[in-house]
């Protein structure tokens, strides 16, 4: 059979979604947040809420965001995005609200903001992509930088006697009666970008039922960052990131 | 027996040549193209279009969601 008669719309089996726009994202080549947005857009349109949801892009490589989901959204100063998706709840409580956020963002200059937006329990999702670097500012250390990982400031790997531990923030948030969902994903394999799809869908179902705060955490690269290629990135990850920030489900009620 | 066959289209112009899609895929139908794109990526294309079977892997994981797939079962005569 030739390729140009399997091409065919009754054969389709997967394409982009509606909610994707156009736009040619900014990121890197092989960046995880193309991927996150894909699978957001897809659980947006699949529970038909995409004049229902609103979203609080970053400051970090993110802070684009809106360019790139057909949906409401409103950017956040740096680190503040769970702080303006509680207020856009309180006024909008129908509304499905999520902050987006990096590593720098939520466990750096926004650790205060993502601590007590849990803790309070504010009806939104959070989805935390944590590279483990600043990306957008050309590659400095983040709280979550691993012990011993080379950054634009660790030239010669975090020192952890003078910059501290790397932050499990995720295990922290599951200790704060807040959170109904507290889960960490990955996106390099396409069975992991179908499980963290499951579970954005059920964070979002979650804010439909009004459980209270779901946090999904996403394991990811920085290919610019970390100085690797994509596909080099997602084996340091697989190598270095999984051991220290093991996948599963730390909570869900 | 039924066999599987399956297609994909990549948007070129849209394609960064991350090579993601490429190492993902289970049945080496893809590779990065030589030639470059406006942008200057080697774009993804199926260099064994035979070998594919649908599964949809290289568009799951495409971060620039420029990959459509589709699939066919074909019945043995
Ligand atoms: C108040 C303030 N402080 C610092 C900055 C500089 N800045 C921009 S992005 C960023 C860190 C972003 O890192 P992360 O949240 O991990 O996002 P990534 O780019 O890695 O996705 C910093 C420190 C800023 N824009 N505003
Ligand atoms: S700098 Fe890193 S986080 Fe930012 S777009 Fe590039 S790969 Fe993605
Ligand atoms: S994953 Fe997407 S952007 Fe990357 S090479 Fe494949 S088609 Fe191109
Ligand atoms: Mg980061």
């Amino acid at each position: 059979m030739d390729v140009k008669d399997i091409i065919k719309e009754e054969n389709l089996v997967y394409k982009k979604s509606a909610i994707i726009t156009d736009n040619t994202m900014h990121y890197c080549p092989g960046c995880t947040h193309g991927t996150v947005h894909k699978v957001v857009a897809e659980v947006i349109e699949e529970m038909g809420i995409q004049d229902k949801t609103i979203g609080v892009s970053p400051v970090g490589c993110s802070v684009l965001a809106y360019n790139y989901l057909d949906i409401d959204w409103q950017q956040a100063a740096h680190g503040r995005a769970p702080a303006v998706a509680t207020a856009i709840n309180r006024l909008y409580p129908e509304k499905y609200v999520f902050a987006y956020q990096g590593d720098g963002d939520l466990a750096s200059i926004g650790c205060a903001e993502i601590i007590h937006a849990c803790n309070r329990g504010e009806n939104i999702t959070v989805i935390f992509i944590n590279n483990a670097i600043y990306g957008m500012t050309g590659g400095q250390m983040a709280p979550t930088t691993l012990e011993g990982m080379k950054t634009a400031t660790t030239p010669y790997g975090r020192d952890v006697k003078l910059a501290g531990y790397p932050l499990k923030i995720t295990e922290l948030i599951a200790q704060l009666p807040g959170t109904c969902l507290v889960t960490r994903e990955s996106a390099e394999s396409a069975v992991a970008v179908r499980k963290l799809k499951k579970m954005i869908r059920k964070a979002f179902e979650n804010t439909g039922k009004k459980k209270g705060t779901s946090f999904i955490e996403v394991v990811s690269t920085c290919n610019s960052g970390w100085k690797l290629s994509p596909v080099e990135s997602n084996t340091w990850m697989k190598e270095n990131m999984f051991p220290f920030y093991p996948l599963g489900t730390m909570k869900d009620i | 027996m039924a066999k599987i066959r399956g297609a994909v289209v990549v948007d070129k112009e849209r394609c960064k040549g991350c090579n993601v899609c490429v190492v993902t895929c289970p049945t080496n139908t893809l590779s990065l193209a030589r030639e470059v794109n406006s942008k200057g990526y080697n774009f993804a294309y199926m260099e064994n279009p035979e070998a594919c079977i649908g599964c949809a892997n290289c568009a799951v994981v495409c971060p620039d969601s420029v990959i459509t797939v589709y699939k066919v079962k074909l019945q043995d005569a």
